[in-house]
């Protein structure tokens, strides 16, 4: 289970920002996401009208939420499946556990699921004698380490190649130890062979899924690896885990919103599997799992649902938003101290777990707003952050300096002829401390700024409405 | 009862009870005539450029085409690839009528066995039920004769796709898979299984950086039939 470490976000930070490993991480892979992402999205020109179209179905499936609920399980019962309505994480992963018991289960495999990170299944499942493997490739070392993901679609964000070979030295032990990995793809490829009998051997494979079809009782998980097909072909019990949001009316929405999807997640015009799962085995089929049950979690979204948080339902979890964060990009995923990290995180993670317990989280934004350009669907996230820091002001949970240094701008806020003189003063006294250099390195009562970065000394020309004022003069 | 209370927790989010009859009709209607939305241009072209965009798609995400004029030249394009990669001229065939009928003992070098697939196949070689050129990408829906194992178990696999089965669009593809399915024990049309394979096997999980050949085929190889002559490139 994933402990919360949200409330210890600064703390989370400052360890981030020191570790050397993580920062060579961060700094080697974010570029790649960017490039790849722009190149897909100038591939293809209707993106931005896509965009409009992909908010527009998930807006009309968030107002009939109850109706197309209620439609995929009907669907999925007609195909021989089972839906299992689950309010809280206690109730899925019970669900989850009952299903693997009746089969009688002793391994199961394990496609890559954020919802399976939020209910905590596998320590449940272990709790109880049943062993849960990842096969992810991302989230198999991940569980080798004893760590959680730190980036939804790129679990080992934080790893570097080096984490990797010795990891697997150190728990592959009946490999010879002076075996040599020349490329990635040795790393690669050991894996592959590694798990290739846990895919075999499992009784019951577990996946995620990116969407639920209404229309067809579906569910779809979109992988490049393949993992999560051997996952759901190979057991004899498949068991979907899905929250109540991923449900889309037809088989065309779905099809437009996977066309956002790729693109805005990996810079890939399409994932190489995206696979529709419909009940189970048929009559003649030679494969296939005999039983296609579907955990169907809420876990809070359900109050989110008419309140200023619904349109984070709209989410489809591509993580571009992560990708574009400044925040992200320099304190990795874990410091966010649970499941969903980056933007949509500090959007979701109060709505789910509390705003007391994870404060820091919407608070830790510039608002530059990359997030909201690059989402697929546009949800306002800035915006919605800031939703989240009126209730915490509205709560009394913010600490007490920051509520005096909020009471203090506002008086001056509200007093335009102080504010002015106050900045001009602030200017001027910053303008000859800076002596004409460009930036402080370091600054009396800010060290908290100056020791992560520099702040840009104030330019010359004076304050912004002196400067305004004299450009209407004509000067 | 988790059910009731998720239900009644989102009607009261939305402000209202279940939805009237006239509402839920409509949205029923909505599901019956599932409308499509924006289809992208680049798949809307004359019939042989969406085939050579296919191709070109398949190309990109490091797949593979070989194109031969008809069916029955298909046993030797899958023994000429084959022995190309250094392979051995074994592999499990898909138990579908189509691929039964073409003449495997013009080589009677090749070895197959007409089944699902095993953890020690290492080529298999599938039956192609559409494609979509847009993103280069085949549609592979389950069946008795179409088993799912074949697309992941292999290290290689290879699909035999008819020209004529070659849709602009994922939306096309799927109103074929409407008109003619239709599944005896659900009444629906969808299978219980529908891939959308686009190349073989990658991972990005390794610094992010692109590697292929993770747990499903290292090597995707299409053999293209041209039936369709409407398709031939322009001579």
């Amino acid at each position: 289970m994933v402990q919360i470490t949200s409330p210890a976000f600064k703390q989370n930070v400052a360890r981030a920002l020191a570790d050397a490993g993580l920062q060579k991480a961060l700094g080697k892979a974010k570029g790649a996401f960017l490039q790849r992402r722009a190149e897909a999205v100038a591939r293809l020109p209707e993106f931005e009208q896509l965009r409009n179209i992909g908010r527009d179905i998930k807006n009309h499936t968030l107002a009939n939420l109850d109706f197309y609920l209620e439609t995929f399980a009907a669907n999925v019962e007609r195909a021989g499946g089972t839906v299992h309505w689950c309010s809280t994480a206690e109730d899925a992963r019970a669900a989850v556990l009952e299903i693997c018991r009746k089969a009688g289960a002793r391994t199961v495999t394990k496609g890559k699921s954020m919802i399976s990170e939020e209910i905590g299944v596998n320590d449940h499942l272990e709790k109880h004698g049943i062993t849960p493997v990842e096969t992810d490739l991302g989230e198999y070392i991940i569980q080798l380490r004893k760590e959680h993901p730190s980036h939804i679609i790129a679990p080992a964000f934080h790893l570097n190649r080096e984490d990797w070979e010795a990891d697997f030295r150190r728990m592959h032990t009946d490999l010879p130890a002076d075996r040599v990995f020349n490329e990635r793809r040795d790393i690669l490829t050991e894996a592959r062979t590694r798990l290739r009998d846990r895919f075999l051997a499992a009784d019951v494979g577990i996946t995620g899924a990116n969407f639920l079809i209404a229309e067809t009782g579906s569910s779809v998980i979109v992988t490049n690896e393949g993992n999560g097909d051997l996952t759901q072909t190979l057991p004899r019990v498949h068991i979907a885990l899905a929250s109540i949001e991923k449900v889309v009316p037809t088989l065309e929405d779905a099809t437009s919103l996977l066309r956002l999807l790729a693109r805005s997640a990996t810079g890939q015009d399409f994932s190489v599997y995206t696979t529709f799962s419909t009940g189970a085995r048929r009559p003649g089929d030679l494969d296939g799992p005999e039983e296609y049950h579907v955990v169907l979690l809420d876990n809070g979204r359900s109050n989110m649902i008419g309140s200023e948080f619904q349109e984070m339902l709209r989410c489809i979890r591509c993580a571009a938003c992560m990708n574009h964060c400044p925040v992200y990009g320099v304190t990795g995923g874990h410091a966010y101290g649970w499941v969903y990290p980056g933007p949509m995180g500090a959007v979701l993670t109060p709505s789910l777990i509390g705003v007391d317990k994870a404060g820091h989280l919407p608070n830790a934004s510039t608002f530059c707003g990359k997030c909201e350009s690059v989402c697929p669907v546009k949800i306002p996230l800035p915006n919605t952050m800031r939703h989240w820091r009126e209730r915490e002001f509205e709560r009394h949970l913010t600490p007490a300096a920051m509520r005096r240094g909020l009471g203090l701008w506002a008086w001056f806020a509200k007093r335009p002829g102080m504010y002015r003189m106050a900045t001009r003063a602030a200017i001027g006294t910053l303008s000859l401390l800076a002596r004409g250099k460009g930036a402080f390195r370091s600054l009396p009562l800010a060290g908290g700024w100056t020791k992560g970065r520099d702040l840009p000394a104030p330019e010359p020309g004076g304050t912004f409405m002196a400067r305004y004022a004299k450009m209407q003069r004509g000067g | 009862m988790s059910k009731d209370a998720i239900l009644s927790a989102i009607r009261r989010g939305l402000k209202r009870g279940p939805l009237p009859a006239d509402q839920r009709a409509m949205l029923d209607g909505r599901l019956a005539t599932h409308p499509r939305h924006l289809i992208p241009a680049r798949s809307r072209v004359p019939r042989p450029e969406q085939v050579a965009l296919f191709v070109r798609n398949v190309e990109k995400e490091f797949g593979s085409v070989a194109r031969v004029a008809e069916a029955k030249d298909v046993p030797g394009a899958v023994a000429d690839y084959l022995a190309a990669q250094n392979l051995a001229p074994r592999f499990v065939l898909a138990p579908h009528p189509d691929l039964a009928a073409l003449p495997w003992s013009d080589r009677p070098m090749l070895e197959f066995e007409a089944r699902r697939a095993q953890a020690t196949d290492l080529v298999s070689v599938q039956h192609g039920y559409a494609a979509i050129a847009e993103t280069g990408t085949l549609m592979l829906p389950s069946d008795p004769a179409r088993p799912t194992t074949l697309n992941i178990l292999a290290e290689t696999e290879i699909v035999v796709l008819r020209a004529s089965r070659i849709a602009g669009a994922y939306e096309e593809a799927w109103d074929l898979l409407r008109a003619e399915r239709q599944d005896a024990t659900t009444g629906g049309f969808m299978p219980r299984n529908v891939m959308l394979v686009t190349g073989p096997s990658r991972s990005a999980d390794i610094e992010q950086t692109l590697e292929l050949g993770a747990h499903g085929p290292r090597r995707l190889h299409i053999v293209l039939v041209d039936d369709d002559p409407a398709a031939l490139p322009a001579s």
